[in-house]
C-alpha cells in the first residue's frame, strides 16, 4: 500500500541563521527511514512519465522500487547504468522542471522526492560500498576529451566502461570543471566531485591537468598524438558584463571570478593565499543559479547585506526553486524588477593617493516593469522613466551569463560555430569536423549539469559506433 | 609535477629558473606567458616566458620577489618541483613587417623584453634596446641584450651605473634626432609604459605595451584581467589573458589599469610579511 501523504518527506537542513555563516553543506540528506518512507510514495506508474523528464533517462521507478525493498546497492546500480555522477545530480539537478515535474503525484500534492532519493542512494553507496571496479577489456582505441566538467566526465566514463583508452585534458589544476570552480561547497561538497573523479580514474581514465587545448596543444595535434576521436566539452567560460559605466572599478567581479576565488582557490578559508573582497554590502546582478551561488557565498564570507538585483519578477527568475527559497531564508534581499545603469566609485579629488580611490561605493539602478512578451514568450522588462535610485554597496558581482570560450574554435580549422560562438553539432554530437564531437555548454551556452551529462552520453555512444565500425 | 632544472640568482630580488614542462616548451613563443602554482594550496601567478629549450623540454622564467607566492617560489631549489605549470597563454608578440624596432624595458620587465628582442634579432630586424633599472644592484641581462641589439642604452635612476635618468630620456633624444622605428615595444611598470607611450606620441611611432594584470585562470574565464581600450572615443573591454598581453599603447587606459593593479595591495603586503616571518622562524 503506497504512502498517500501529499507532502514529500522533508529534507533535513542546517538552520538558516547557522548555515548563513558557514560553508558546510546546507541540505543534510535523507535518513534511511525517510528514504524508505518517501520511496513508498512512488506509484510505480506503468508508463513512467518521470523517466521522460530526465535528460539521461534514469530508470526512476525501478531504482525507487529497490529503495523500497531496502536494496540500496541494487538501486545504485540501476542509476549508474545511465548516470555517471549520481551524487552530483541528486544535489544540483533542477528536478522541479525535469523528472519531478512529470510525476503523477504532483497533480495533487507534491511529486515524489526523486532527487532526494537519488542523493540518498548515491551517498549510501559512497559510504558503504567496497565494491571493486572491474576493469573492462581494452579495445585498443584512444579518445581525447577536452574539459573535465560534467559532459567530459560523463563521456569519459561511458567510453572507459566500453574499453576505450581515454585521456581527459583539463585547463585548470583540478578536475571537475564548473563542479569545482563554480558550484560552492555548501551546495556540492568538493569531496563528492573528487570521489566521482576517482571512480573514473579507477576505470582507467587518465586526467591530464594544466593543458589548455587550443594553446598547449591543438585538436589537430591530438589526432597526431594518436587519438582517433576528440570530444569537446570546454564549457561556456567567458563571463558577460553589462557594458555600463563603472564595471572596471575595484570591487566589481564577474560571478566566475568571485566563485572561482572562493571555490577553486579556497578564498573562503581564513588561511587562503587568495584574496577576495569580504564583508560590507554586496549586490549580485542576475537571477540564475550562479547568481544565487554568488549571493550566498558573499553572505558566508561575512557580508552584512546581500542584494539580488534582477530585471524581471520572481515568476521569471530562472534559478532552481530550492536555491531561491534557501537564499531567502538566509536573508538575501531580492530586489526584483530593477536594473543597474551605473556602478559608482569612490574618488577623493583632494587626495589622488587615497586608498579608497577607485573602489566601488554604490550602484545606480532603474525600476522596471514587464511589457509585452518577446519572441520566446517571456515578458520583456521595460525601464520606468525617472525611477532611478542609488544603493550603497561595496562589491558588485555580475552574474548575467557566460559565452562559449573561443580558444578551440580559433585554433581548429573547419570547426563551425553559431553566431553566439556555440559549436554546431548534429543529433549525435558530431561537429563539422570528422571525428570531433562536442557537447554541454560549449554547444548550448550556459545550461544545466544534467543536460551536459546527457550530451556527453550521446557523444560517447556515437563515438563508440564510429570507432567500432 | 614540474621539476626545477636550474636556478640562478640574477640580482638580490630577481631569480631565473628553468622548469621542465615539455608541452609548454614545445609551443611557447616570445610574448606569451605561463601560470604556475608553487604548491597544492597556492595561488596561481602569471609569469612571462623568458625563453625555451625545445630539445630539453624546459621553459625559462624570470621573476621578482614582490609578494607571498614569489617569496615561496624563490625558496624552491633545483630538483624541487612546482605543483602546476600551464601554458603557453596569451597571443605571441606580432613581428610581421617590423624591420626596425625599439625595445624599452624597465626593471624585471627586461626579462620579458629580452626574448622579444632576441626574436626580432633572429628575424633580421634592427634592434635598439633601452633598458632601465633603479640602481646598479638591480641590473639584469645586460650581456644578453648586448648580444641581440644593434644598439643598447642602459639607464639607472640613481646614476650608479651607465647613464643616469629614466628610459624615456634616450628614447626622446633618438626620436628628436629623426630616428623612425616601425614599432616601439615597451615592457615594464605601468607608469613607465604610460610615459614611453606619451614620449612617442608626438612622433607618431606605433607603441606596443605588455600588460600583466591580476588574473586567475589565464584562459578568459574570470575576467579579472580586464582592461579598457579607448578606440575612436569608444571604451572597449578586453581580457589581457586572451586578447593580450600586448596592446596598442595609445589605446590603453593606464590610469584605470594602475588602479586595478592595486586592488589587493593591503592583502598582498600582509601575506608577503607572513611568508617572510615564516621563513625567518624556520631559520
Amino acid at each position: 500500500m503506497p504512502n498517500m501523504s501529499l507532502k514529500k518527506n522533508e529534507m533535513p537542513v542546517q538552520e538558516p541563521e547557522v548555515r548563513a555563516r558557514n560553508f558546510s553543506e546546507v541540505a543534510l540528506g535523507y535518513s534511511e527511514e525517510a528514504a524508505l518512507d518517501e520511496a513508498q510514495r512512488c506509484l510505480n506508474c506503468r508508463n513512467m512519465p518521470c523517466v521522460s523528464g530526465c535528460p539521461v533517462n534514469i530508470r526512476i521507478p525501478e531504482f525507487i522500487g529497490k529503495v523500497r525493498e531496502g536494496e540500496f546497492e541494487e538501486a545504485y546500480r540501476i542509476i549508474q547504468k545511465t548516470s555517471s555522477l549520481p551524487a552530483v545530480c541528486g544535489r544540483v539537478c533542477p528536478q522541479e522542471t525535469q523528472c519531478e515535474s512529470k510525476c503523477v503525484r504532483g497533480i495533487k500534492g507534491e511529486p515524489v522526492g526523486i532527487g532526494r532519493l537519488e542523493r540518498f542512494v548515491a551517498d549510501r553507496h559512497n559510504e558503504y560500498s567496497d565494491e571493486k571496479v572491474i576493469l573492462p577489456e581494452p579495445n585498443g582505441h584512444r579518445v581525447a576529451i577536452v574539459g573535465s566538467g560534467p559532459s567530459g566526465l560523463t563521456c569519459a566514463g561511458d567510453l572507459a566502461k566500453k574499453g576505450y583508452s581515454v585521456t581527459v585534458f583539463e585547463a585548470l589544476h583540478t578536475a571537475g570543471g564548473v563542479l569545482v570552480y563554480g558550484i560552492p561547497e555548501f551546495r556540492l561538497p568538493k569531496r563528492i566531485v573528487a570521489r566521482e573523479v576517482e571512480t573514473l580514474k579507477s576505470l582507467g581514465v587518465e586526467i591530464e591537468t594544466n593543458v589548455v587545448v587550443g594553446k598547449t596543444v591543438t585538436i589537430d595535434e591530438l589526432f597526431e598524438e594518436g587519438y582517433e576521436a576528440v570530444f569537446v566539452g570546454s564549457g561556456a567560460g567567458l563571463p558577460n558584463f553589462m557594458g555600463i559605466p563603472g564595471e572596471s572599478l575595484k570591487g566589481v567581479y564577474s560571478a566566475n571570478e568571485f566563485l572561482t576565488r572562493s571555490n577553486l582557490m579556497k578564498a573562503y578559508r581564513n588561511d587562503s593565499p587568495t584574496p577576495i573582497m569580504k564583508g560590507g554590502c554586496v549586490a549580485v546582478v542576475g537571477g540564475g543559479n550562479v547568481a544565487m551561488d554568488a549571493a550566498r557565498t558573499a553572505l558566508r564570507l561575512g557580508a552584512e547585506n546581500v542584494y539580488i538585483i534582477y530585471r524581471r519578477s520572481m515568476e521569471e527568475l530562472p534559478a532552481r526553486r530550492e536555491e531561491v527559497e534557501h537564499a531567502m531564508e538566509e536573508g538575501i534581499e531580492f530586489m526584483l524588477l530593477n536594473n543597474p545603469v551605473e556602478i559608482l566609485g569612490y574618488e577623493d579629488p583632494a587626495d589622488p593617493r587615497h586608498p579608497a580611490n577607485g573602489f566601488v561605493n554604490g550602484i545606480r539602478c532603474i525600476k522596471m516593469k514587464l511589457g509585452e512578451p518577446d519572441a520566446n514568450g517571456r515578458r520583456r522588462p521595460v525601464p520606468i522613466e525617472g525611477s532611478e535610485f542609488e544603493l550603497h554597496v561595496d562589491t558588485v558581482v555580475m552574474a548575467i551569463g557566460t559565452s562559449p570560450n573561443p580558444l578551440i574554435k580559433d585554433t581548429t580549422k573547419g570547426l563551425e560555430v553559431n553566431r553566439w560562438g556555440g559549436i554546431i553539432v548534429n543529433e549525435d554530437g558530431l561537429t563539422s569536423r570528422e571525428n570531433v564531437y562536442a557537447g554541454g555548454d560549449a554547444v548550448t551556452g550556459a545550461a544545466t549539469v544534467i543536460s551536459a551529462m546527457g550530451a556527453g552520453k550521446t557523444a560517447a555512444k556515437a563515438i563508440d559506433e564510429a570507432l567500432s565500425k | 609535477m614540474y621539476r626545477i632544472v636550474s636556478k640562478k640568482i640574477l640580482n638580490p630580488t630577481v631569480t631565473q629558473m628553468e622548469i621542465e614542462a615539455p608541452r609548454v616548451a614545445n609551443k611557447a613563443r616570445p610574448g606569451q606567458f605561463i601560470i604556475l602554482r608553487v604548491d597544492g594550496e597556492g595561488e596561481r601567478i602569471p609569469l612571462t616566458v623568458a625563453g625555451v629549450d625545445r630539445d630539453a623540454g624546459t621553459v625559462k622564467i624570470i621573476f621578482q620577489v614582490v609578494g607571498a607566492t614569489t617569496e615561496l617560489l624563490n625558496h624552491m631549489e633545483e630538483d624541487d618541483s612546482l605543483a602546476d605549470f600551464v601554458g603557453p597563454l596569451g597571443v605571441p608578440t606580432h613581428t610581421e613587417g617590423i624591420k626596425k624596432v625599439c625595445i624599452v624595458g624597465g626593471g624585471v620587465g627586461c626579462a620579458i623584453a629580452m626574448p622579444v628582442a632576441q626574436e626580432f634579432h633572429r628575424l633580421g630586424a634592427e634592434v635598439t634596446s633601452i633598458i632601465g633599472f633603479r640602481s646598479k644592484d638591480l641590473l639584469i641581462l645586460e650581456d644578453e641584450f648586448r648580444e641581440c641589439s644593434y644598439r643598447l642604452v642602459v639607464m639607472t635612476d640613481d646614476g650608479s651605473y651607465a647613464r643616469q635618468g629614466n628610459v624615456t630620456v634616450p628614447l626622446k633624444e633618438m626620436l628628436e634626432a629623426g630616428e623612425r622605428f616601425d614599432m616601439i615595444i615597451t615592457i615594464g611598470p605601468l607608469v613607465m609604459m604610460k610615459f614611453v607611450t606619451l614620449a612617442a606620441k608626438p612622433f607618431g611611432v606605433p607603441v606596443t605595451v605588455s600588460m600583466n594584470p591580476i588574473m586567475i585562470d589565464g584562459t578568459g574565464m574570470c575576467g579579472g584581467c580586464r582592461l579598457t581600450l579607448v578606440r575612436d572615443g569608444k571604451r572597449i573591454t578586453k581580457f589581457a589573458c586572451v586578447d593580450g598581453p600586448d596592446f596598442n599603447g595609445y589605446e590603453v587606459d593606464f590610469d584605470e589599469a594602475m588602479s586595478r593593479g592595486r586592488m589587493y595591495h593591503y592583502f598582498e603586503r600582509r601575506a608577503h610579511e607572513a611568508v617572510c616571518n615564516l621563513f625567518r622562524e624556520v631559520r
